[in-house]
């Protein structure tokens, strides 16, 4: 099926535009970019139609791309049937993303370079979907990450956009440590990275020899998964994120990228899967982490920052599912939260292009009558998100919250709590831009037709996406798992619409209750407000005694005056022999050409004579 | 004519062909590219009789040399050499190509040291006579003391001095290691004393294993260098002038490691499991040590002179697992260190060429009037920090595998190092490349054809180390693995022929046992 021709196309559109795209026009920026995206998603839709119905891998291998004693891994790609929804959820919402930055980039500096490293993305991220052993996966893996370091600091001139890309960076750093300390101890104890081989070996070997091992196994990766899919601890580089152009928001820090940890578990299911504490850590750190970010969604004015929020909140809530075993509905929400994650997005990026690059929501307000389509649009998604009954959210978030109540009854509780928080929130944010009069300065208008046909083509997912059975579709590879009853959706989606009633009630009925709430409620909304103060616990814990450390002790301190100032005093007493090689510095080419002519040669010919050598 | 001493004698002739050249001549540079490079397609002919024999002595030469101390004039190449020949033979050329613009004055005569350098080198990579190892031992380190002292920053005399001292103090303990073990075997030739080691015609009590253990250790230390004796490395570094420090860099650290592979645990087995404990802990130190010291440091060279002691901590860590997957590790990182660094180095001369300054603070901005720069420097920057498909990522994980296989704790604390060189490539990438132009760096100019041409086969390189590794694999993997076998074989005899009263075997068997799994 030549599997690598799929991220072979935006790898080319990288090389082309990277190498000579500052010479192109835009059009012909256009041309490699997106071209080599719409290629590499009809391939995916050709590929996938001739394996239909996919109910067997299929796996194609190359070449060994390392191989030393026992260790060989290759570079091998397979396709099944959860790697066929990333694809389709790669290229397809990937191929509209890139659309629509044709519109939104148009007046930016670096257009090639924003469509070159686009492209780098997708073709990493292709790979990371297609990988069959985890050493392949950890390149996609890493370099998406790279996409979005240099994606976030794309205004390179900013300070702040710098510091977000290298947070960035470092911080899924820590998460692919423990990761790489995962892969090391498969090998150690299967031999390989790939995953059909540790598949067959995990399911004969018995429960009570593996269980440690395999705990310990899927706990580093699991670290791996924080780091890329911002839970907790880790989390604190997306919001962050928000630095970049907003189409790179859309594409790797909601849709696409993010998810890759769930992804990953999902893909190491037959790890997981042995691995019941592990898993309940999964669940917890999820739920907490859809929690906390909640929270602090409610109290950011800073629209991005609102969905940036909201998507930890959202992936948390995929953690949920896969900590309870549900792994089919985390995948469902992976595919559900893309369409309507990257429409708010995409939507956001429309208002803020049209009302002249403000991003902040005490300066936006009336826009429905500036721009129709936006507004629908983001109703759409704002009601999918929020869980209303028949919108895509509405069938894979109730789906993971009752397989949880079916877990642990007081899981499925808070995460209803938090499903209302979510539609209070994202609603505060729609009506804040939508209602009242226009606060702000600018002329608002509406986005010109590359941007708009994105969005309703993502409306059109989010409203009926959870009719495309997902669940049913991956039933064959993961194990069943019971969901509780019908009232439980009915429960949470009659909290989530409270949620839409309560924002409705403060934004617009009574505006000035906010204030009045964020007064009463003092400590609290301050300590939600800035963010718990995560940033600032981690600088004072850890970064800043790090450096300190480093600079004085290490450096001042051991390097300079400990080990080298005792190398040194012994230095000082062979300074006699330092005085006659100074000497030998005359400059003269013909001195030099003596010194190292005697030097090198002189042993050879003493030892060729007194030897007598032939 | 045999195509090593070809490759070994080019070079040596064009340093001869420069020494007579006028001194003001402009043929200097010509004449030194055109000897480099006849030495880069002879050493292509080494690639064929290494692949087919990787784990044995090819294209060898061994005549005798002074008979009656049994010293040979043998050399000879298998898969660990060939590489870090080629890498050598590589690495040269495009050491004299910059050198036109980053030297300023006395051109001929950088040159001609550069030649003798090289064929030092050469020489050390393939000699089988440990006599003759010492000897280009101390010719490769000569031309580079004069480099430092010559052509270097202000405090250049200090720093050569630093340089020669701290190598000649390691180079004597070598020096007496080896006449002692020849005259213990009657021969100086290496194949002939390993011989009568495995053989047991020769043998070494335990005492005096571990003493000439530490001679040759120590020499090997300090060139590569291991903490602590690494402290001549950054004055060394920031002091020699761009092409030199990219060489000694790129290549001369990889003849400490180099010896540590091939002589210190063929050699001597025992007293390398032994000690190999306190050697990877020393190894883990200088990785971490060495990244958390470039963090800290306001210049641009010493920051990457300290990532480089921190990435020559995975070189030295993957030696002492004696483990297949970190011997193939350190060998293919010695590979991917000299392009990769070699490569930062080069740039990071072309900076200082146009800035006139090495700091930090003297730089931001760079990446808008000078994209290419700011392109070449970023790509070499991410093969460092060991980003998948770049050339230091193969050999970082094997080093891992390995030493996960030997002790998962070493594993976990040299993968720190992992996370910590993100964290000082990308604040120094920051300081320098990003951020607003200032009024010193507007005018930067980028990277000129001349110039691309030094960086675009080493970006190749990255690449291609990255991504398709059987093309160098195959020949390390059948030599590394040829090596370790020899140093249990050795094992083994020390075993049989130790008493049994003596507390040899309880010390070496659990070694055996975790050698041979």
């Amino acid at each position: 099926m030549n599997l690598w021709l799929i991220p072979l196309f935006p790898l080319l559109g990288f090389l082309i535009n990277g190498i000579w795209g500052r010479r192109f026009s835009k059009a012909l920026v256009n041309l490699f970019a997106v071209g080599s995206v719409v290629a590499s998603f009809a391939y995916v839709l050709w590929v996938l139609s001739a394996l239909y119905p996919l109910t067997t891998a299929h796996t194609e291998t190359y070449f060994t791309w390392i191989h030393s004693g026992s260790l060989q891994i290759g570079f091998d790609l397979t396709v099944d049937r959860l790697t066929a929804i990333m694809l389709l959820i790669i290229t397809g919402v990937g191929l509209l993303i890139h659309i629509y930055s044709a519109g939104y980039m148009e007046h930016e500096g670096g257009y090639h370079r924003f469509f070159s490293f686009l492209n780098l993305f997708m073709f990493f991220m292709l790979l990371l979907v297609l990988a069959s052993n985890f050493l392949l996966l950890f390149v996609g893996w890493e370099g998406v990450g790279l996409c979005s370091y240099l994606l976030i600091g794309f205004y390179f001139g900013e300070d702040f956009a710098n510091n977000a890309g290298t947070k960035a960076f470092v911080v899924n750093r820590i998460g692919d440590f423990g990761f790489l300390l995962g892969m090391l101890l498969i090998v150690v104890h299967f031999g390989t990275l790939d995953f059909a081989t540790i598949a067959s070996a995990v399911a004969s070997m018995p429960v009570e020899a593996s269980a440690g091992v395999l705990t310990a196994i899927t706990l580093l990766l699991f670290v791996g998964a924080t780091g890329k899919s911002a839970q907790i601890p880790l989390f604190v580089w997306l919001p962050d994120a928000m630095a970049g152009p907003t189409p790179v928001s859309a594409l790797i820090h909601a849709a696409t990228m993010v998810t890759a940890g769930v992804y990953m578990i999902a893909r190491a299911a037959f790890l997981y899967g042995h691995t019941p504490i592990t898993l309940h850590v999964v669940a917890l750190i999820g739920l907490f982490t859809a929690v906390m970010a909640a929270t602090i969604g409610m109290t950011q004015n800073d629209i991005k920052r609102v969905y940036a929020y909201s998507t930890v909140s959202q992936l948390g809530y995929m953690f949920l599912g896969i900590g309870v075993g549900a792994y089919s509905d985390g995948i469902f929400h992976v595919m559900t939260h893309a369409f309507f994650k990257a429409l708010l997005f995409l939507g956001a990026g429309s208002i803020i292009h049209g009302i002249g690059g403000e991003q902040d929501l005490r300066h936006m307000g009336g826009l429905r009558k500036y721009m129709p389509i936006t507004f629908i649009t983001l109703l759409a998604a704002s009601l999918a998100i929020s869980g209303f009954p028949g919108f895509s959210g509405f069938f894979s978030k109730d789906a993971i919250l009752s397989a949880a109540y079916d877990y642990a009854p007081w899981m499925y509780w808070v995460g209803v709590i938090t499903a209302g928080i979510t539609a209070f929130y994202v609603f505060r944010a729609f009506f804040l831009a939508f209602f009242g009069d226009y606060r702000g300065h600018h002329h608002p208008h509406e986005s010109p037709w590359v941007m708009t046909l994105p969005l309703i083509v993502l409306a059109v997912f989010s409203v009926g996406g959870g009719f495309l059975n997902v669940p049913n579709w991956l039933a064959p590879m993961f194990p069943n798992v019971e969901h509780g009853s019908p009232l439980l959706m009915w429960i949470s989606a009659a909290v989530s619409i409270l949620g839409i009633v309560i924002a409705y009630y403060i934004y617009i009925l009574k505006p000035g209750t906010a204030e009045s709430i964020a007064a009463a409620t003092g400590p609290v909304y301050k300590l939600i407000d800035h963010k718990y103060y995560v940033d600032e616990i981690y600088g004072a814990l850890i970064v800043r005694p790090v450096e300190a450390f480093s600079r004085t002790v290490l450096w001042k301190g051991a390097d300079i005056a400990a080990i080298d100032g005792g190398v040194d005093g012994l230095g000082h007493r062979l300074r006699g022999i330092g005085a006659i090689f100074r000497q030998m510095q005359s400059g003269s080419i013909r001195n030099y050409a003596t010194w190292v002519v005697l030097g090198s040669l002189l042993v050879l010919f003493v030892l060729g004579l007194a030897g007598g050598g032939r | 004519m045999n195509i090593l001493l070809l490759t070994l004698f080019l070079p040596l002739a064009g340093f001869f062909v420069l020494l007579f050249l006028p001194r003001q001549s402009k043929s200097g540079w010509p004449v030194a590219l055109i000897f480099s490079l006849a030495a880069f397609l002879s050493s292509l002919g080494l690639i064929g009789p290494a692949f087919s024999l990787p784990a044995q002595q090819s294209s060898a030469v061994d005549t005798m040399w002074v008979t009656n101390l049994n010293i040979h004039f043998h050399l000879a190449v298998d898969g660990i050499s060939l590489w870090l020949i080629l890498l050598t033979t590589l690495l040269i050329p495009i050491g004299i190509w910059i050198s036109d613009t980053l030297i300023k004055e006395r051109h001929n005569a950088f040159y001609a040291l550069l030649l003798l350098f090289e064929f030092g080198l050469i020489g050390v990579f393939s000699a089988y006579d440990l006599f003759v190892f010492y000897v280009f031992w101390e010719v490769a380190l000569v031309p580079m003391y004069l480099m430092v002292g010559g052509w270097g920053g202000a405090r250049r005399g200090y720093a050569a001095v630093k340089f020669f001292v701290y190598t000649m103090a390691g180079s004597v303990m070598m020096l007496t290691s080896i006449i002692y073990l020849a005259t213990k075997a009657g021969s100086f030739d290496y194949a002939q004393v390993l011989a009568a080691l495995n053989s047991g015609t020769v043998t070494l009590s335990s005492t005096e294993q571990l003493w000439l253990f530490l001679g040759f250790l120590l020499a090997f230390a300090i060139k590569v260098p291991i903490f602590p004796l690494h402290t001549w490395l950054p004055i060394t570094y920031s002091e020699a002038p761009a092409p030199a420090t990219f060489l000694i860099a790129a290549v001369m650290s990889k003849m400490g490691a180099y010896g540590l592979i091939r002589f210190c645990i063929a050699l001597f087995p025992n007293a390398a499991h032994k000690c190999a404990d306190w050697i990877a802990v020393l190894a883990i130190i200088g990785i971490i040590y060495g990244a958390l010291l470039a963090f800290v440091q306001p210049n641009l060279k010493r920051v990457i002179a300290y990532s480089s002691i921190s990435h020559l901590g995975f070189i030295v860590l993957g030696i002492f697992t004696f483990e297949q997957q970190g011997a193939d590790g350190a060998v293919y990182q010695m590979l991917a260190h000299g392009i990769s660094t070699g490569a930062l180095f080069i740039l990071a001369g072309y900076l200082e060429h146009r800035r006139g300054s090495m700091e930090i603070a003297d730089f931001g901005g760079v990446a808008t009037p000078a994209p290419g720069l700011a392109t070449a420097f970023m790509i070499a920057m991410l093969a460092s920090v060991g980003l998948p498909m770049l050339s230091n990522f193969v050999g970082e994980y094997l080093v891992l595998q390995g030493a996960a296989f030997a002790n998962f704790t070493w594993a976990a604390w040299a993968a720190v190092g992992v996370i910590l060189s993100v964290v000082y490539m990308l604040w120094l990438y920051q300081r320098t490349f990003l951020g607003k132009t200032t009024s010193d760096t507007v005018s930067f100019r980028d990277l000129g054809g001349r110039e691309w041409i030094a960086i675009a086969p080493l970006v190749v390189m990255m690449v291609w180390l990255g991504t398709y590794t059987q093309s160098f694999m195959p020949p390390v993997t059948a030599a590394t693995h040829h090596l370790l076998e020899q140093s249990k074989m050795n094992l083994e005899i020390q075993v049989r022929n130790a008493a049994p009263h003596t507390d040899v075997r309880a010390q070496v068997l659990p070694a055996v046992a975790e050698a041979g799994r």
